[in-house]
């Protein structure tokens, strides 16, 4: 197989990326859709829901990634839902990301002073119009670093998916790796792409950081 | 009827009763002082009167709102009162006109291009009409809290509650804020405020109520509270 050279195995490695690329965006956004109800869930008035949003984000922080990978994989295959691996990877991938960022958001949401919502209650709003216009304002500032934070955790985690065999970077590494026996010089290529992906965003997560620090409430 | 009845009110916190049994009426365009050593319920009285704080017997009525359990009877209640913070409170990610137009518009759900003309009175009211396109971080305290007073007055409120809203201020910007408060009394707004400013107390209210021990200890106009106490415990904060 000496027939691979340093381009091919770039290639098919590049072509991979996107894969890890597509899978860590709709993780991501679909994450921070489910992860936006899990954050009012987890905020609500109602005790139960609360429970319901505590019990589910202990539930995914506190199993690996992996396991909830494989139980979305062969555990719904059991049920004889056959699920394709991407399936599976996206649904664990949203959820997982789902029950940290709703658990960020919350942090931030609570870091909002109290006096902030008596005032608006004393001028007569109600818990949406506070939510809406006081609160959630303040607390998406305070959001943003560490969301972009997380992203590179998304982005690492999707990793993971190779082992259920959706095909994204770390499992293109390991087929062209069969396919070259070179794995140094492929899981190097592999770790330098997964750090072009990452080290822009924790960068950008600390430059923002600083920003809304600096600015504090400028706008 | 007057303006403010508050009728045997109770309030605890788990064991800690802080309130036993409050009576004050307070007829409009009076104006009253509270005061009284630190944890004796001032705080959780006004809380309870603009509904921060349930009341765990007793009642408070304002004009013909009553403290019922319940969102919309507590809205009713708060759109008579107004209250105004030692932290100012102020929304931070507003300027000082969108601060005074936001519960106009989400509240009574005023167009914007009245809010806006409310907004700009109410601040011209406070001396701060110029401050109109101004981040609270760009106020100084007393600024920021005329600004909260500019809120509150915005959504028309039959009475203000004002809890020690000089305390945080430094010294030399008390008197612009007490300014403006002596100029609402002027035009008959009728304000419960907790303060420790004696002087003013004794120059602008119409009574003084001394708490002590969640109880209204004493009560009565300024003159005959601050000449003549009446209980050991009065003349004791009052240091005489
Ligand atoms: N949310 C709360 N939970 C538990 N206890 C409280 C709460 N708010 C107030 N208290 C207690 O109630 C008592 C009265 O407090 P309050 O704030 O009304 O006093 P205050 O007269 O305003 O004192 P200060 O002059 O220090 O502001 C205190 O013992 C306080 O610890
Ligand atoms: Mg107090």
């Amino acid at each position: 197989m000496g027939q691979f050279t340093f381009f091919d195995i770039l290639r098919n490695l590049l072509i991979a990326t996107q894969w890890t690329v597509i899978l860590s965006l709709v993780s991501f956004v679909g994450g921070g859709i489910v992860g936006g109800l899990v954050l009012f869930a987890r905020i609500s008035q109602s005790g139960w829901l609360r429970n319901l949003a505590r019990g589910y984000i202990e539930l995914l922080q506190g199993t690996p990634l992996l396991m909830q990978l494989f139980l979305a994989f062969f555990g719904l295959a059991l049920f004889g839902v056959a699920v394709p691996a991407w399936l599976a990877a996206g649904l664990a991938l949203i959820l997982w990301t789902a029950a940290f960022l709703g658990e960020i958001w919350r942090g931030c949401v609570e870091a909002v002073p109290r006096g902030q919502w008596e005032a608006s209650s004393s001028l007569g709003m109600g818990y949406l119009q506070q939510m809406r216009y006081v609160i959630l304002p303040q607390a998406l500032r305070v959001a943003i670093p560490p969301t972009v934070g997380f992203s590179v955790q998304v982005v690492k985690g999707t990793a993971l998916t190779s082992i259920i065999g959706f095909i994204e970077l770390t499992r293109a590494g390991t087929v062209v790796t069969n396919a070259t026996y070179q794995p140094f010089l492929v899981y190097g290529l592999v770790a330098l792409i997964y750090f072009c992906l990452c080290w822009p965003l924790s960068k950008a997560s600390q430059v923002l950081e600083r920003k809304l620090n600096v600015a504090h409430s400028h706008h | 009827m007057s303006l403010i009845a508050i009728t045997d009110v109770r309030k605890s916190f788990g064991q800690n009763e802080v309130l036993k049994g409050i009576d004050i009426d307070v007829e409009r365009g009076e104006v009253i002082a509270i005061i009284g050593k630190s944890g004796s319920g001032k705080s959780t009285l006004l809380r309870c009167i603009n509904g921060l704080e349930t009341i765990d017997a007793g009642s408070i009525a304002v004009g013909r709102a009553q403290l019922l359990p319940g969102e919309a009877a507590l809205r009713a209640l708060r759109l008579k009162v107004g209250m105004i913070f030692q932290q100012f409170n102020l929304f931070p990610h507003l300027t000082a006109g969108r601060n005074v137009m936001l519960s106009q518009m989400v509240v009574k759900k005023t167009p914007k291009v009245q809010a806006e003309a409310v907004a700009r009175k109410m601040l011209e009211r406070v001396g701060l009409a110029e401050k109109f396109d101004a981040y609270p971080d760009e106020l100084s305290g007393g600024q920021q809290q005329r600004v909260a007073i500019a809120r509150a007055l915005a959504m028309e409120p039959m009475a203000l509650l004002c809890d020690e809203i000089t305390s945080a201020l430094d010294p030399e910007l008390v008197s612009e804020v007490l300014a403006v408060v002596k100029e609402l009394v002027a035009e008959g707004m009728t304000l419960l405020m907790v303060t420790h400013e004696m002087r003013f107390a004794r120059d602008v209210c119409s009574r003084v109520v001394f708490m002590h021990q969640g109880r209204v200890h004493e009560i009565g106009p300024p003159e005959h509270v601050f000449a003549n106490p009446k209980t050991p415990e009065l003349r004791q904060f009052l240091g005489v």
